[in-house]
């Protein structure tokens, strides 16, 4: 038996291969958004694509992000699939009227007659040294808007199936892509014919007994990270990737959680008016007689992004995480 | 090499010629608003559009009021009427073939009933017994949408994407001299001209923003020489001018059609009645302002035109009542029945599938009606 060495593929390149598939499977996917056509992408995820299925499935919009959503809008209307990529987290800001107004509400708007099955593609996320307005952690803002799923992925192989699923969705979906992992790699194979995940499922990404981490993301690697190092204290760290923001899995969550007995919320947004708060309170009232020490949160610190040469300081890392695991009442235990 | 050297040496070539990247001219509305009633070009006008407008209007008239009645009576909620308008309204609907699509604002519910709507089904928003009462898709009609100009990056989307799959459809979007100012109206209006989508934007510059007047609204020549800025026609219209709102349309409409791209439209008009049922006109504009534009109503308009060449006589003008009045009872007639509701029906629309958090919430809803059922001191 021969195996062909296969080269490790990008997270980008996974989320371009999600496209390209689904282009090539429905000709109502179109891509939209600045610079996606001839460039690329300025990440070079729609890399290709243009060239691949012609502009008019892969369109260089104006520099617009309402008229981009707002038209995409439109385009679903008419019974297309489009895939709009926002170029940053917070250059979608100009395009909330439409998602908030119009691209949530259309299919409650019109009792069902009128869905949207609308993708948005949002890099967020900090960690990769931008200036300011490229590292936002928007995703409390699309949680809080009823009608959106919100999905990001952690790993090569879910930026595969969950943008695939996210495009095949009826239903609106924002797709986070955590930014700092787009050039990340792992066991993902090409090659091989990928599995669509279902919206909805959260993951456990490594078994734990002492406590639970739930995480979504780009802090999935450094909660696992944080699980490795807590060996050398006597921890053995559960940690829950969500996977899907909105349908929030409970069940996967909180079954963790009554293993375990405690659990810390990380994410990199915000901690007050955070995801981590609805998190949190979620796990108490299902858990709370299973809960050794109250829900602890590592959150962003409650501040606007910080300059790249500070964001170090900000951004949730093992050593937090380590303190914050530390602090959930183990004397109570001996 | 000095830098001094070096400027020397500098020998400067003038950079790529400039030219226009089209000639704005053709693009200019004319100085005066369009006119076809009373003037020279009326001649021109088929007798039975101009039967079937007249028709029309008084119909939207009508519906208006009963609508404004049925509001003080506390079967709407609010009513935004178009009353004065009715020339836009009406001539947008009647511009349409079936298979295109209208996108119509806040305010254009007449517009809505004059494309095939039912009357009731056009009202469920303004009843309050849910967002949207008809089908979109049935009858190519948008939702009626209340953000400001947020429905014409919509129109512009449709129309870009039929024109993708080889469809000749047509899409018009109305939107008011208010909504120009949002960023929406710009977005729509360069999309459209990019792609040079099959569109037609109808602004009725009726004059007012709920208070606020055109002169605190924008500095422009009018609305319509926004157009240049995007590159495509601008047109200026009599708005209460039926016949000419029609003619003007239907040549934005054709121009689309035939892959001109898209066109903006202003129509002069005049809100006559307030903001809504809620809102108080006499606190930011006086009386004869309002006796002003009385003076130039669509309806009179048309029915002098119509009387003058002999195309309407006093039998026509009561049989075109008579049959505004039977619309008015049946409107009556149904508003007057409670609207059926089913609480349940809040959580059958939010996704495809609720999620296993609306299923928690749907249940819990059911349970609370269950013991308000309840008969009282029932264990």
């Amino acid at each position: 038996m021969t195996t062909v060495a296969v080269k490790p593929a990008t997270m980008a390149q996974a989320l371009t291969r999600a496209m390209r598939d689904a282009m090539a499977a429905d000709p109502s996917v179109h891509v939209m958004g600045e610079d996606v056509g001839t460039l690329g992408g300025v990440f070079r995820v729609t890399d290709g694509l243009a060239k691949e299925f012609g502009e008019d499935r892969c369109t260089d919009t104006p520099l617009a992000e309402a008229g981009i959503l707002g038209t995409a809008v439109g385009m679903a209307m008419y019974g297309l699939r489009p895939v709009v990529e926002m170029q940053f987290d917070a250059f979608a800001y100009p395009a909330f009227e439409q998602l908030l107004s119009h691209v949530a509400k259309m299919r409650n708007r019109t009792r069902g007659k009128m869905p949207l099955p609308i993708t948005i593609r949002v890099p967020y996320g900090g960690g990769i040294g931008g200036v300011e307005h490229h590292s936002d952690s928007s995703e409390a803002y699309y949680m809080a808007t009823p009608g959106l799923h919100v999905v990001t992925p952690a790993t090569v192989a879910d930026a595969y199936g969950l943008l695939r699923a996210a495009i095949a969705s009826d239903d609106p979906v924002v797709f986070l892509e955590p930014k700092r992992l787009y050039w990340s790699k792992d066991s993902w194979n090409p090659e091989e014919p990928a599995t669509v995940e279902p919206i909805g499922r959260a993951v456990v990404r490594r078994s734990g007994r002492s406590a639970t981490l739930i995480t979504y993301g780009p802090s999935v690697p450094v909660c696992l990270e944080a699980a490795e190092a807590a060996r050398s204290e006597g921890w053995d760290l559960e940690v829950v990737d969500l996977r899907s923001l909105v349908p929030f899995d409970d069940e996967t969550v909180c079954a963790s959680v009554r293993r375990t007995g405690r659990a810390v919320v990380v994410h990199e947004s915000g901690g007050f008016g955070g995801p981590g708060g609805e998190i949190a309170a979620r796990v108490t009232e299902r858990c709370f007689h299973h809960l050794e020490a109250p829900v602890l949160r590592v959150a962003g610190f409650d501040l606007p992004y910080p300059p790249p040469m500070l964001e170090r300081h900000h951004l949730p890392g093992v050593d937090r995480i380590l303190d914050a695991v530390g602090r959930l009442q183990w004397e109570a235990e001996s | 090499m000095t830098v001094m050297e070096q400027r020397g040496a500098y020998r400067p070539t003038p950079p790529p010629a400039w030219q226009p990247r089209t000639d704005p001219a053709p693009l200019l509305p004319d100085a005066e608003p369009y006119r076809v009633l009373g003037t020279e070009a009326a001649a021109g006008a088929d007798p039975e559009l101009l039967r079937r407008l007249y028709a029309e209007l008084v119909k939207g008239r009508r519906y208006n009021a009963q609508a404004t009645a049925l509001t003080k009576q506390g079967r709407l909620a609010v009513y935004p009427s178009s009353t004065g308008q009715e020339a836009c309204e009406v001539a947008a609907a009647l511009v349409l073939e079936e298979r295109d699509w209208l996108f119509p604002s806040y305010r254009d519910t007449l517009a809505v009933v004059a494309r095939g709507v039912d009357p009731v089904e056009a009202l469920t928003l303004l009843r309050g017994d849910w967002h949207t009462g008809y089908d979109p898709c049935e009858h190519r009609v948008a939702p009626l949408s209340t953000p400001l100009a947020t429905q014409l990056p919509h129109a512009v989307g449709l129309a870009h994407a039929a024109r993708l799959k080889g469809d000749d459809v047509v899409a018009l979007a109305m939107v008011g001299d208010g909504g120009t100012s949002e960023g929406d109206f710009h977005e729509a209006l360069n999309f459209a001209a990019v792609w040079q989508a099959p569109v037609v934007f109808l602004v009725q510059n009726n004059g007012f923003a709920i208070s606020v007047p055109l002169a605190k609204q924008t500095a422009a020549p009018s609305l319509a020489h926004k157009a240049v800025g995007y590159g495509m026609p601008g047109r200026l219209v009599d708005g209460n001018d039926a016949a000419a709102v029609h003619e003007v349309l239907a040549a934005a409409v054709r121009r689309a059609r035939e892959g001109g791209g898209p066109t903006l439209v202003e129509a002069i008009t005049y809100r006559v009645e307030a903001h809504t049922n809620a809102d108080d006109a006499t606190r930011y504009r006086g009386d004869a302002e309002v006796e002003t534009w009385k003076q130039h109503d669509p309806i009179a308009l048309l029915e002098r035109e119509l009387t003058e060449r002999g195309l309407l006589d006093e039998t026509g003008v009561e049989r075109a009542r008579q049959d505004a009045e039977t619309m008015a009872a049946a409107l009556r007639a149904h508003m007057n029945q409670d609207a059926a509701l089913d609480p349940m029906d809040l959580f059958a629309h939010v996704y495809a599938e609720p999620t296993p958090q609306l299923v928690e919430q749907r249940e819990q809803l059911r349970a609370e009606l269950a013991a308000e059922a309840e008969p009282e001191g029932a264990q």
